[in-house]
Order: structure tokens, then sequence, then C-alpha cells
């Protein structure tokens, strides 16, 4: 699936990011092909949000169609009451 | 090369230690800066306000901020002012956010990768603190191989240790892969930092060394990843995932249902705090009871004493128009305390993190005028100064994106001193009329953006940026960043007013102003269906756009002509300033395509406002 597709509070792998210049300034913030985030925010029609560890970043939606991902099941989603609030996600 | 042009620009005497501060945007690197210096710079959330390079000599030292960055290389203007900065420095300072080290430490890492001795600077460790956030400094300075000194700037701690860290300063362990690449290409360009950038491929420095650029960057950039998580993993410890409040602060202000009532509030905030209490209150104070009530009269017995007002140099000084007279009320009384105003919120608001958010927000919306979210930081940056804003441009992605952003800030942004003296008025109009401003205005940039958008060829870049901790703004960095900026502001506009002033008082005295009046007067009086004499506020709105909405500002108008008026002079041509950055940034002959476009359009739209409404 593409990273648009994601819901809030989902786990994800980064399967592939298009574009050297986009690699490059995603692995500044952290964000590589392999590495999990979460994403905590979609908003609708627009950018979507995604964490890895306190770090945030917005990416277009546009851009976001165009990242694969796959999502990430247990042992990692967020479920603990504090890690969700942490990304102000609702509680349940 | 490098060190050369910049030791020449900035008039670097020889021998001297070249102390560069470096960081990523906003770990306050600024304050570093005021505290090692004494100086002020301006601080800022968002890149772009401080692409001048401050620098001051501190004994046998000579100290220099750069830009936020996060990372050294060319992907846009800041990086590539940092990067000259950062590759003719002796020592680098550099300042990491303890509480986004995985962030911040790829810069680190990259610096001490280009082999420059340095210090780092773990500022904000309080704050990580209140986050259950514990960091190992003495696991974290073997593992770096540099000195690492936990610091709170505001607080002003642990600058005196950085001092001292400055003397023990020194190259840290670079990346174990890069020693195999490296040698050969420091061997030829005899520069490890250079050798370094050319190997991730930045063309710019492979250029000065006449070589081509390599194709190695996303290799390094992976493994410098790769080590700086190591790092993270082995010297930070969460205890607890902590602060929820302004992480949902954070999530409402980008979320469009909780996103716009909050935009709108803040917006009203600014509404209430500018336009009514400082266009009101103050500008009563200042403008009607002490400049007009005593500064006027009294500036008017002491030259009238002596020179006749009647006489030429007595009306070019003190007459309807005069230099001591009309120029100092406006600047004073009028322009000063609504400017002051205006840059006291642009700067809370820039220290708060909150513009990322609203970029995030609006970048839905922008899409369509054809610019991702970051586009909303010049427009926003645009109502403070427009020429400032149209420097700011240079951060957009593309050529495109640059230029819609920059023919949208000369078309519809007034800046803050035209929009201190269209607040004042609109204020006396009503909330209505206001409203009714704030709709037209904002559809003119709509269609104006959306038209742009299916005009250019090509689609605009997607977003991609840190979205940054939600911070109380510090008062001291507000009042200081406003006080530079309305000090900035005032030299500037001094000059230009005053020599506006002079040319309508001579047009006045020489009685070309009434021809000139009776000239324009179909397109004033027929077209726009306004009195003649507003021809002198768009005479002067040549000067300086506000200048063009103050000398409304006394006329006697209707409201709905006062409307039609406001509107014109809103979208009317940019002042000399701004058009002569238009002209530096995007060439002559684009700055010749913009001009007259923006000219025409201001008096069509007027005159069918106009049409519509009187």
């Amino acid at each position: 699936m593409t990273l648009d597709e994601a819901r809030e509070g989902q786990r994800c792998r980064i399967l592939a990011l298009p574009g050297r210049g986009i690699r490059a300034q995603a692995i500044r913030f952290g964000i590589s092909e392999g590495e999990l985030i979460t994403c905590t925010s979609v908003i609708p029609g627009g950018p979507i949000i995604v964490a890895k560890n306190r770090q945030e970043i917005a990416i277009g939606r546009g851009l976001a169609q165009k990242i694969t991902v796959e999502p990430v099941p247990a042992p990692h989603p967020v479920k603990s009451p504090a890690r969700r609030r942490a990304y102000g996600l609702p509680r349940s | 090369m490098a060190c050369h042009d910049l030791n020449r620009e900035l008039n670097i005497p020889a021998g001297v230690r070249k102390i560069v501060l470096a960081g990523n945007p906003n770990v306050g690197k600024s304050v570093f800066f005021n505290a090692f210096t004494g100086l002020y710079v301006d601080v800022s959330n968002f890149p772009g306000t401080t692409l001048e390079i401050s620098h001051a000599r501190v004994g046998n030292d000579f100290i220099l901020d750069t830009p936020g960055v996060y990372g050294v290389s060319s992907f846009n203007e800041e990086e590539k002012v940092a990067r000259d900065v950062i590759l003719a420095a002796d020592i680098v300072i550099n300042v990491v956010d303890a509480v986004h080290l995985d962030r911040d430490l790829f810069l680190t890492q990259q610096i001490i990768d280009m082999g420059i001795p340095m210090v780092v600077a773990l500022n904000m460790i309080d704050e990580a603190a209140r986050q259950g956030i514990k960091i190992d400094v003495q696991k974290m300075e073997e593992l770096l191989g540099v000195p690492v000194i936990p610091t709170v700037a505001i607080k002003k701690q642990g600058f005196e240790e950085i001092k001292q860290a400055v003397a023990r300063a020194r190259k840290g362990h670079s990346l174990p892969e890069l020693e195999e690449m490296l040698p050969l290409l420091e061997k030829k360009t005899r520069n490890r930092a250079e050798a370094l950038l050319i190997l991730e491929g930045d063309p710019f420095v492979a250029a000065r060394h006449r070589v081509k650029p390599m194709d190695r960057q996303e290799e390094i950039y992976l493994a410098r990843r790769r080590r700086v998580d190591a790092i993270v993993a082995a010297v930070v410890q969460e205890t607890n995932t902590g602060a929820s409040w302004s992480t949902r602060l954070s999530r409402w202000m980008m979320l469009p249902l909780t996103g716009i009532p909050l935009l709108a509030l803040t917006l009203w905030i600014l509404y209430e705090f500018i336009g009514v209490f400082v266009a009101q209150t103050v500008v009563g104070i200042t403008e009607e009871g002490i400049m007009q009530g005593y500064y006027e009269p009294f500036i008017r017995n002491l030259i009238g004493s002596w020179l006749p007002p009647s006489s030429i140099p007595g009306a070019l000084l003190i007459g309807e128009f005069g230099i001591l007279t009309m120029t100092v009320t406006y600047i004073l009384g009028l322009l000063l305390p609504l400017v002051l105003g205006f840059y006291l919120s642009l700067s809370a608001l820039e220290d708060s993190g909150y513009l990322p958010r609203i970029a995030v927000l609006v970048d839905r919306v922008l899409m369509r005028l054809g610019l991702n979210g970051r586009g909303i930081i010049p427009i926003i940056l645009g109502f403070g100064c427009v020429t400032a804003a149209t420097i700011t441009t240079r951060l957009l992605a593309s050529q495109r994106e640059r230029r819609i952003a920059t023919f949208l800030l000369a078309m519809a942004i007034p800046c803050s001193a035209q929009l201190a003296v269209i607040t004042s008025m609109l204020g006396r109009l009503g909330p209505g009329y206001t409203f009714l401003y704030v709709i037209l205005v904002a559809s003119i940039l709509v269609l104006a953006g959306t038209a742009l958008n299916w005009l250019l060829p090509g689609k605009p870049s997607d977003l991609l940026i840190d979205v940054p901790p939600l911070r109380l703004p510090q008062p001291v960095n507000v009042l200081k960043k406003t006080a530079t900026r309305t000090r900035n502001f005032i030299q500037e506009a001094t000059p230009l007013f005053a020599g506006g002033a002079l040319l309508i008082g001579i047009l006045q005295v020489t009685g070309l102003l009434d021809t000139l009046q009776n000239w324009l007067s179909p397109l004033t009086v027929n077209w726009l269906q306004l009195p003649k004499e507003t021809a002198t506020a768009f005479i002067m709105g040549f000067v300086r756009r506000d200048f063009g909405a103050a000398g409304l500002y006394s006329l006697p108008l209707t409201p709905a002509q006062s409307l039609v008026a406001l509107v014109t002079i809103t979208i009317f041509v940019p002042c000399i300033a701004s058009a002569l950055v238009i002209f530096k940034e995007r060439g002559w002959r684009e700055g010749i395509i913009i001009w007259p476009t923006i000219l025409f359009l201001a008096f069509l739209i007027g005159g069918i406002i106009s049409r519509i409404l009187i």
C-alpha cells in the first residue's frame, strides 16, 4: 500500500521512497527505506504526519501517494495509553 | 576558495580564529550568538529570516552565525550559505536540541565527518528532563569524540562551560566507511570537508575544484543515519513518553475541523490587538494626542517664526505635506506603534512553532494556488514586510513556486505599514466593511493564484517539512526581535517617506500636483468614482505603498469610496524597495512583466468594485 492510505495510529515500514532528493532529505529526518514509522495524523485531503520517536514530519499527499509502505502489526501497535497521548491520538 | 571569498566579503582579518555556530532550525543558536557577542540577531522557527550571516569579533576570535539547516549540502539557499560558512570554520559550536537528538545529530555527525574541530552544546536539557528523557553526556562525548556541554540557552546555563570547552574542541570520530572513500579525493582537493561534500555529490563544491560531483550521497547518508541512530540508542533513555497536552494541541492545530477555528481565533486576537487596540486606542493617543496636539503646533511655531508657512521652503517643511509635520507625524505617531504591534505578534507566532502547523493545515488549499503549505511562510512574512518576504521565496522548492509567490506578494499582500494604515481606516468604517475588505482581497489572492497555477506549466512540489515542537515564546527574545525589526523598518522607511513627502510637496507648490490630479481624473473620478485628490495617494504609493494608504487617510471619502480606494491601493504596485528586490530575484524580464500587470489589475479590479458598490 502507499502512505496516503495509512490510518492514524498505524505503524508502517517504509518500503520505497521516490527520487534521490526526497530520499536524502528524508534520511536526514530519520526516515529511510526499511524504517518503522507511526502515522500520527492524516489531514483530510492534505498532508500525512508521520513520527519516528519524537521527530514529526509532514508529508504532502501527492508525495505520500508515491511512498510505498507495509503495515506492521503487533508487537508494536500504538496501544499504550501513554504513547497514544504522546502522539495526540484518540483514546481508543 | 570559499574561505577566501568569505574572508573578503565579511572583512575577516587574517590570523583570527573563526568560530561558527551551526545547528538545526530553532534550536537556540541565536541566543548563544548573542551571549557570546552581546549583539542581537533575528531568531526564528522558520528558516529564511537569518539568511544574512551575523558575525562579530570578540578578542582574537571571529564568531559567525549560520541559518538553521538539517545538513550541509545544496538543497536550498540557506544550506548553501551555511555550507560556505561551515567550510570556512576553524571551530564549530554545534547547538543540538536534547529533545530531538535523532534529527540534530545527523548534522553533528556530518560536521565531524568533514573533519572540523568542534564542541557540541546539548541545549534544552531541562526540557528533555521534563519530558522524561535522560541523556548520558559522558557516553555521548565518548561516542562522538568531541566535548559535549549540557546547556539551557534561555537561562544562560552552560555558557561559561562552552567558552572554556572551545579550547578543547577537537575532531570527532568520523564514519569508518569514509576512510576508504575519502583519501584519494582528499589528496586532490587538499581539504577533507570539501572532499566529503564532493563525494556526497554537491555540484557547487565539485565545480570549485573542477571535478565531477560523485554519486555516493545515499550510501554515506544511510551509513550516517545508522550511526546516529546507534548513538541515540546508546545515550538516550526515555523514562516516559511525557508531555501530552502540547502534542494534542499540535494535532488540533493541523486538523481542519479544529485547526480552522484555532486559526480564526488567532487571527481574531491579532485583529483585536492590532486593528482595535493599537490602531485605535494607541494611535489615538500618539497621533492625535501627542503629534497633532503638541508636536505639530510646536514645530509650526518654531519654524514659522523665521520662515513664513506660505513661502516655498516653509510649505515644504511645515505645510500640508511638510517633512517636519506630516512625515514625522505619520512615522512616529501612526506607523511606529502599528509596526511595533505587528512585529510583536509576528515574532511571538514565529517562536511558538505555530507557523509550520499552519503550513500543514493550509497545504491542501495552497496546492490549488500552485504553492505547497510552505508557501504560507512568505505570505505570512509578507504581512510584515513584502520586501523581506520576497527574498524568503528562495526557500520554495521550484522556480514556478517562487514566481507565483512573488507575484502574489507583490499584488495581494499588504505589508505591515500599509496594513497599519488600512486597519485604522477600516476601524473607522466598522466590522462590516472590514469583513468585506478581507473577503475581497482574499478572493483576489485566490483568483490570482488559481489563474497562475493554471497558466504556468508544471505542478506544485510536495510538502516535506519538519514539524517542530510547540514552545512558549520567550518574552525577551520576542521583544528583542521586535525591537530589531522595528528599528530596521524605521531606518529604511524614514528617508523614503521624507523623499516622497518632498516630491509631493514640490509638486504641490509648483502647481504640478493639480495638473497631475486633473490629468489622472478620468481614471480616478470617472473610472474609480473617487475624488481627484486620490491621485496624490497613488503617486505617493509608487514610493511606498503604506505612504499611498496614508495619503488616503485624511481624504473625505464615503465608506464605499474608502473601500474602493483601499482595495485599489492594496493591489497597487509594490513599493520601490520591494520592486527592486523583485527585479533582483526574478530578473529584469519577469520584473518588467509583473510591475505593469499589477498596476493594470489594480485599476481594473478597483473600477469593477466601484461599479458594483458606488
